[in-house]
């Protein structure tokens, strides 16, 4: 660690890795829930569970986002954080109202919250992802402008580099498409066209600008590539990613009631994302071959190397596998989706958050690299993570084709619960899967208390 | 990649690339907002249309539902169900929750008056008057 203000992100680092299990056990009791449909209910009804399970996940990844951006924009820069008291500020603000966010929706009715919060002058709520009480989006807002304002001073008072430049633009971008979910027409179809302004651009958009600056980051520093080579890569990449997924959100646009032109758009525009996620991948194999250096950090290696192939199956090939309207026709809104959501949002954003950790973490617990052994643990949790969301994958995928078979296409179609029940052994499957997942996150986080001969820091 | 092609050079196709398409984008918005009131049913946005989706959102319906294919996939898609099921049945069913099937996926019960219900109900019935582009492939969403 270069800069004293880097170590700012160490405790975003470490409430990411906490909401990152309260996801993980939300998704277990949903998991649960789709085969034994009374579990835990009344007290959290399937939409509440859902609710805390994707809400943390958004809320985690963007601790994971803010602290990668506070580490590495001053080492980028060269130079300390404008302010690290503002940092730490926006932290505990982000901490506390995220936390009453997911406290509100285990304790209080839906409708009461809503009721409590505002949601009547300004009803932005109960809409898929942006379903924040109005006081959380507006924290969101407020946390992002000024860490956006840190940031920003950081980077026009120090160096300028590709990567610096391209986080903070994805930092902007995200902030600024945010402000869609303030945005709620009572014309249905309004309402989600310019819903997917906030959901498609970041995720397919603004998201991927953070995630490449921050694989190339690490990339630079555990392979010793020149910077060039690099920060060229970055952005062609990215370059990739807007080109293709900015009119590629026409794929969401199929059959909400907007034109039917989109489906061309769409299908044509959306056929060629998986190209930046494949570029990724080419990107992080082909530095680690050409590395100059051997970094005694295997573990962030493996998990640079890893995003990059992840993030291509499940953002790439099962979103290609979806996206042309004669298939969406089909597909659309079945567990197909849900398998895409799953390996889409771990393969790219989560194991990009997790490399940005692995790489960092032991810098700013002041040495170059964890022992041996706490490395090896944290390997095996990367197995079995990934491992177990191929698994997911792959049972949801199998659930969604017959769901669609049963439901949408055979001679005598099935109602959704009767062909709900016919696939349930698969819903089964997932949820030991998931167990497996559950199993390597615990295991993660005991790497972090492994001692053993560490690596000088350097 | 070879290096007759630049980092600067890299560089502008991103920005340039990143400008053209997303003016694009918009030029295609535009032109959606000016042609949609032939597709989403507008004509048919009433008070208790409005009402409803107030409703709908605030019950989190979409925590479980899908409406015109989006939203949770646990429960039946609800874009097509007042042609499926109609306004009684809806109604009907809303005050039945839960049913309490032992093992059974439960919805809870929202305590909608009748007003409330017949928002909700008009409000899925504008949603199944949208056009489509005949999504879903049948009746049963």
């Amino acid at each position: 660690m270069k800069y004293q203000s880097q170590a700012v992100a160490k405790p975003y680092f470490i409430a990411a890795i906490g909401l990152f299990v309260g996801q993980i056990v939300f998704g277990l009791i949903m998991g649960l829930q789709y085969v034994v449909g009374d579990f835990l209910f009344p007290a959290i009804p399937f939409n509440v569970a859902r609710m805390v399970h994707t809400n943390l996940l958004i809320v985690w990844l963007l601790f994971g986002f803010m602290g990668a951006a506070y580490y590495l924009i001053p080492e980028e820069s060269e130079r300390e954080l404008y302010s690290p008291k503002l940092a730490m500020l926006m932290f505990w603000i982000f901490l506390i109202a995220g936390a009453l966010t997911i406290l509100g929706y285990l304790f209080v009715p839906y409708a009461k919250l809503a009721e409590m919060t505002g949601n009547d002058l300004l009803a932005t709520m109960g809409r898929e992802f942006l379903e924040q009480p109005l006081p959380t989006k507006v924290g969101i807002v407020i946390v992002a402008l000024a860490m956006l304002f840190n940031l920003s001073m950081t980077v026009l008072r120090g160096r300028k580099t590709a990567i610096n430049l391209v986080m903070l633009l994805g930092l902007w971008g995200l902030a600024i498409f945010f402000l869609f979910s303030f945005y709620n027409p009572a014309n249905l179809v309004k309402d989600k066209f310019y819903w997917w302004w906030v959901v498609h651009l970041w995720v397919e958009g603004v998201w991927e600008l953070i995630m490449g600056a921050m694989l190339a980051f690490v990339l630079i520093k555990v392979t010793g590539v020149d910077r060039e080579v690099i920060e060229k890569w970055l952005y062609v990449i990215i370059a990739m990613a807007l080109i293709t997924g900015l009119i590629g959100m026409g794929h969401h646009y199929y059959w909400i009631g907007t034109p039917s032109y989109w489906q061309w758009w769409g299908s044509v525009f959306s056929a060629l994302e998986p190209i930046p996620f494949f570029m990724m991948t080419l990107f992080a194999f082909n530095m680690v071959n050409r590395r100059r250096r051997e970094h005694p950090n295997k573990a962030a290696v493996l998990w640079a190397l890893g995003t990059g192939v992840m993030a291509f199956l499940g953002a790439g090939v099962w979103g290609f596998l979806h996206t042309l309207a004669p298939v969406n026709f089909y597909t659309h809104g079945s567990q197909i989706t849900a398998a895409h959501g799953h390996m889409a949002f771990y393969g790219a954003y989560v194991m990009v958050v997790i490399t940005m950790i692995s790489y960092t973490m032991p810098l700013m617990r002041g040495r170059a690299a964890n022992s041996k052994t706490a490395q090896v643990v944290e390997m095996w949790s990367f197995w079995l993570m990934t491992v177990a969301m191929v698994f997911i994958t792959l049972f949801l995928t199998a659930a969604g084709v017959l769901q669609i078979w049963l439901q949408r296409i055979a001679a005598e179609p099935m109602g959704f619960m009767a062909a709900q029940d016919q696939v349930a052994l698969f819903y089964w499957m997932r949820e030991i899967s998931g167990l497996v997942f559950f199993v390597g996150l615990v295991l993660y986080i005991t790497s972090f208390f492994i001692k053993g001969k560490e690596a000088p820091a350097g | 990649m070879s290096s007759a092609f630049t980092k600067s050079a890299a560089r502008n196709i991103f920005y340039g690339g990143s400008v053209f398409f997303f003016l694009l984008l918009v030029g295609l918005t535009y032109d959606t907002m000016h042609t949609l009131p032939k597709h989403d049913n507008s004509a048919n946005l009433t008070e208790s249309v409005k009402r409803g989706k107030h409703i709908w959102e605030t019950r989190n319906c979409i925590g479980c539902h899908t409406l015109l294919g989006e939203g949770a996939y646990f429960a039946p898609e609800l874009g097509n169900v007042y042609i499926r099921r109609g306004p009684d049945f809806i109604k009907a069913w809303i005050k039945a929750q839960p049913t309490g099937a032992p093992g059974r996926r439960q919805m809870p019960n929202f305590n909608l008056s009748e007003e409330q219900l017949d928002d909700l109900v008009s409000f899925l019935k504008y949603a199944s008057e949208i056009n489509t582009s005949k999504w879903p492939p049948n009746i049963e969403g």
